[in-house]
């Protein structure tokens, strides 16, 4: 970030990723599979376990993940809802990976059919300004072990493992 | 981590630890405001207010603007830029892996299809 004074001006994170994969498949896998390939042994926020991550399809479902306990945990809600085509989440996970209903932050996903067996895929994950906020959040996330270094170490190790791994089934 | 991040923590520790700080860092955390307008809000003087926001911002924890005649305090972006950081590291390793699984399910929808042609 360039300028000091970006917070006044909207922050996102932009990603584009071409798959081999039909349209229909690629929107199937990400939305209704999401937990075949989000990384959910570092990015749950349960207690226990997670055992499932779940997008109810339509607009204002629930977005949530489901512990091996059962318990559920809201990480926000469906925006939008064009099967095959777009969805727009909203991700109301704080710096300390819990939900703040307060928090509003928009994943929005992007499906365009580039030939019969490739799908582009451009996401962005916009409002992140709203993270300005959390500046409150790092002083009791410092220092923890459990707490933003250690999750951001958790993190490293999972990334550096992907590269390796195939994807959890 | 470098002894000046530390420090600068240390001091955001500090800064953040009085109550009425607190108070004032959360309120223009939600929107920018004037020192008058943050005076206005609590109960506390302006030079009080001055003098918080002072404190804040050595601490690297809000920032000065001047827009026309008022001098706006908003949340320094550090915290933001690190969250940002954060969230694009996970949707790169998160679309990695969802193109990885969506084209091994494609390929084994490819293989079982062509099997079933005669």
């Amino acid at each position: 970030m360039n300028s000091p004074l970006a917070s006044a001006a909207e922050v996102a994170v932009r990603k584009s990723v071409t798959v081999a994969a039909p349209i229909a498949l690629a929107f199937e896998i990400f939305t209704a599979r999401i937990e075949s390939w989000w990384p959910m042994a570092s990015h749950h926020i349960g207690e226990a376990d997670c055992a499932a991550v779940v997008i109810e399809p339509r607009p204002g479902g629930r977005w949530f993940e489901r512990g091996v306990d059962g318990i559920e945990c809201q990480w926000g809600q469906v925006l939008v809802w064009e099967p095959g085509r777009r969805v727009v989440l909203v991700w109301q996970l704080n710096a300390r990976w819990k939900f703040d209903p307060s928090l509003h932050t928009e994943v929005d996903v992007r499906f365009t059919a580039i030939d019969e067996g490739t799908t582009r895929v451009d996401l962005e994950h916009r409002g992140l300004e709203a993270y300005g906020a959390d500046a409150l959040a790092m002083r009791d996330t410092f220092g923890s072990p459990n707490g933003w270094n250690g999750m951001l170490d958790h993190f490293a190790q999972v990334a550096g493992a992907t590269d390796k791994a195939a994807p959890t089934q | 981590m470098t002894t000046s991040k530390i420090t600068l923590q240390a001091r955001r520790f500090a800064a953040l630890g009085d109550p009425t700080r607190l108070s004032v860092f959360t309120l223009i955390a939600r929107s920018p405001l004037s020192v008058a307008e943050v005076a206005e809000r609590l109960p506390v003087s302006r030079p009080a207010v001055s003098q918080h926001l002072k404190v804040l911002a050595d601490a690297g924890l809000v920032q000065c603007e001047s827009v026309g005649t008022r001098n706006l305090y908003r949340p320094d972006t550090d915290g933001i830029a690190t969250m940002r950081d954060f969230i694009d590291s996970l949707w790169d390793v998160g679309l990695a892996r969802f193109k990885a699984h969506a084209e091994a399910v494609a390929r084994s929808r490819a293989a079982d299809s062509s099997k079933e042609k005669p």
